[in-house]
């Protein structure tokens, strides 16, 4: 059976086992309705010539993994942040492990998905906010139908919570091939503060497709800093479709950290509805093999007197290839917008690729739009430069990718994350540096 | 210390050194003159290793070894360095991060561990002070719109942290005004020992009334065409070149 038709069917199934008189659920069927109609996405769509769904589409993979987390905390302590303290929401094959997670409901809640779509108690805010910024798009309409599980943080007005919070989902490999779809909701009310931390991690080679769906919706004056930890086994794929919604005087900033997996494709999107907006959106990916890295932004001005600031940077060795396609959609009212854009990639070897695409449209008259693309080969002449100092090739290599990276760090406000990137970025180019990092 | 014989070298099929001999002993100052596009910078580039130029004849020993097989970090390990005349800009690498890789590289390269971070320091310190370099360059990305003078500083800064047996200046007199000059000059003379050499290489004779060398050679279309002392520099700066080549032809 194809894959469509398998979530078409199991979903009648995963009818039966939840409440039809949630308001949610009118919801849901809407959304199957739709994906049924537009089927996923395909490479003659202008959003996805560069990245082909096909090879990970044909695998046979369970929709509703068997009950049995088997794990423990030591089989995941490094894929966690943990020297620091922070809120863990731990999923494994989409389930929530309770036995790993340290969740909260004192001054703000960090909880689950599962609960907030189904207690009476959260229902104004799911009606509310609950698939109010995500569109109605082939794969995330196909989340929408299954939602059921994911995060859900809730930071009250004026409330900044005091730890970061991590999302973190796993895979076991119980299944011989495992789809799964997390939905999470985070929600910074006026004033807030939150720092948020999200990972997706297979434990085994077998095969696992992510289709997650995130909604940010941030308040008047509400700062959400928020790091996407990408490095995952090479069988291993993610659709990772973010919305996020700003009021007037927001922050939120968006780092994408991608080291690995077999095809990652980022959907990030902002959505500015007030004035003095500030939306920042980083990257920086490493990759090699026969990865694939896709990084489709919009960042959709709608009102005068904003920022956004856009820096992806990109190294790509052996096959490896990468995609970049930002836009920046500048309404006629949205005067006075900063907009800045950079994509800077490196391509180690010949058979690399990278494909990068700025699209700027701009209606508005008054705005500084800038944007630069740039695609080269490590710099021969700081190469000698570095050698004739007796830096060896490869550490000179070494020494110009992590320069090259380190100014997307530069922006990192954890400290802890910043040293672990550091050496992720070290280890993945394959050198100890000279220096403390 | 360093001998080269007969060398040729080319870049694109063009010929730039066209059988350059050249000997230098430990303790000795040799300066190279000569024209714009001589040749000059593809010599000291040459000898550093810059694989972009092709050696098609002639050798390069250094201690008595040929090395023209070495990369170019590989001849930095024996102590060869070259202050370049264009300095490369490396954005985000810090001048003192930069240092301190190079020559704990070295040491790896020597079979020795890590320089201890208080003798890093200090040294840095020293070495930045006799240059006359204030403590918040060093922590600048290398190179990275510093002004012309002081990127040849910063050159001559790493060369007194590296300590190299023989150092190669292209043009290090460029972009520095005169106190500049002195400060660096006087830094280059505080490097010299009996048993280290150093290259200068220059169009102007300003620098050589402060780094006075032993020997001067006039390159001219990739070719020695004379050597001799001191005396030869001053008539160079006088009389310009054409007489040399005229002497040549005749
Ligand atoms: N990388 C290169 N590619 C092409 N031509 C070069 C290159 N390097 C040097 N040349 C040429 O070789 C000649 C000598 O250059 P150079 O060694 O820089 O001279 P100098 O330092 O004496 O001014 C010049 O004609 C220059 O254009
Ligand atoms: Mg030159």
């Amino acid at each position: 059976m194809k894959l469509k038709e398998k979530l078409l069917s199991s979903y009648l199934a995963f009818e039966e086992n939840i409440d039809l008189e949630n308001d949610i659920h009118n919801i849901r069927n809407e959304a199957i309705k739709y994906f049924e109609h537009s089927g996923f996405p395909h490479r003659k769509q202008e959003a996805w010539k560069y990245t082909s769904l096909n090879s990970i589409l044909k695998e046979d993979y369970s929709i509703f993994p068997k009950k049995e987390d088997t794990i423990e905390y030591r089989d995941i302590k490094k894929y966690c942040i943990h020297d620091i303290d922070t809120y863990q929401i731990v999923f494994v094959d989409g389930i929530y492990a309770s036995h790993l997670s340290q969740t909260t409901h004192d001054k703000f809640d960090a909880c689950l998905m599962s609960s907030a779509l189904n207690k009476a108690k959260y229902k104004p805010i799911i009606k509310k906010y609950f698939n109010k910024v995500a569109p109605q798009e082939s794969l995330t309409a196909l989340n929408t139908a299954f939602s059921y599980e994911g995060a859900y943080i809730k930071i009250p007005k004026g409330v900044a919570a005091e730890k970061p919070i991590q999302i973190l989902n796993f895979s076991t490999g119980n299944e011989h091939a495992l789809m799964i779809q997390p939905r999470n909701l985070i929600i910074a009310e006026d004033n807030a503060q939150v720092q948020i931390i999200e990972r997706h991690q297979s434990l085994t080679e077998n095969a696992v497709l992510t289709n997650s769906v995130t909604e940010i919706f941030a308040g008047k004056n509400a700062n959400v800093d928020y790091y996407k930890i990408q490095n995952d086994k090479v069988t291993s794929s993610l659709i990772d479709n973010t919305y996020i919604s700003q009021d007037r005087d927001s922050e939120v900033s968006m780092h994408t950290f991608s080291f690995g997996g077999k095809l990652t494709r980022n959907n990030l999107n902002f959505y500015q509805n007030g004035s003095n907006i500030n939306s920042i959106l980083k990257g920086v990916t490493i990759i090699e093999g026969k990865q694939h890295v896709d990084h489709n932004t919009l960042v959709h001005h709608r009102k005068p007197h904003c920022e956004s600031h856009q820096d992806y940077k990109g190294i790509f060795a052996e096959k490896s290839t990468g995609v970049f396609n930002g836009k920046v959609l500048v309404d006629k009212i949205a005067q006075k917008t900063d907009a800045f854009q950079s994509n800077n990639n490196i391509l180690i070897d010949d058979q690399a690729t990278i494909n990068s695409k700025p699209q700027l449209e701009i209606f508005a008259d008054d705005v500084k739009c800038s944007h630069g693309c740039t695609i080269g080969q490590l710099d021969e002449e700081a190469l000698f430069y570095m050698q004739s100092r007796g830096i060896p090739q490869k550490e000179a290599r070494a020494l110009l990718m992590y320069a090259f990276a380190n100014n997307v760090l530069n922006s990192v406000k954890i400290p802890e994350i910043n040293k672990r990137i550091t050496k992720q970025i070290a280890l993945k180019i394959g050198v100890q540096l000279g220096f403390d990092l | 210390m360093l001998k080269i014989h007969n060398l040729h070298a080319e870049v694109e099929g063009e010929k730039i050194l066209k059988g350059v001999n050249l000997e230098i002993n430990p303790g000795e100052v040799h300066a190279i003159m000569g024209p714009n596009g001589s040749g000059k910078s593809t010599l000291a580039s040459v000898v550093a290793g810059n694989e972009e130029y092709e050696v098609t004849e002639g050798e390069i020993l250094f201690d008595k070894s040929n090395i023209s097989e070495l990369s170019a970090d590989e001849r930095a390990h024996k102590g060869i360095f070259l202050s370049f005349q264009y300095p490369v800009e490396i954005p985000g690498v810090s001048v003192t991060n930069f240092i301190k890789t190079a020559i704990n590289q070295i040491r790896k390269a020597q079979g020795l561990k890590d320089m201890p971070a208080n003798e890093m320091l200090k040294k840095i310190r020293e070495k930045s002070a006799m240059l006359g370099m204030d403590r918040k360059f060093l922590s600048r990305s290398l190179n990275e719109s510093f002004s012309g003078g002081e990127k040849k500083r910063n050159e001559i800064f790493q060369m007194a942290m590296l300590e190299p047996q023989l150092a190669i200046l292209d043009e290090t007199d460029s972009g520095l005004d005169i106190d500049a000059l002195k400060i660096v000059a006087d830094g280059v003379n505080k490097l010299r020992t009996k048993d280290n050499a150093t290259l200068v290489i220059t169009h102007y004779q300003r620098l050589l009334d402060y780094i006075v060398p032993d020997v001067v050679h006039v390159l001219v279309d990739g070719k020695i065409i004379k050597s001799g002392d001191k005396e030869l520099a001053k008539k160079l700066e006088k009389r310009g070149y054409d007489w040399l080549k005229e002497e040549q032809l005749v």
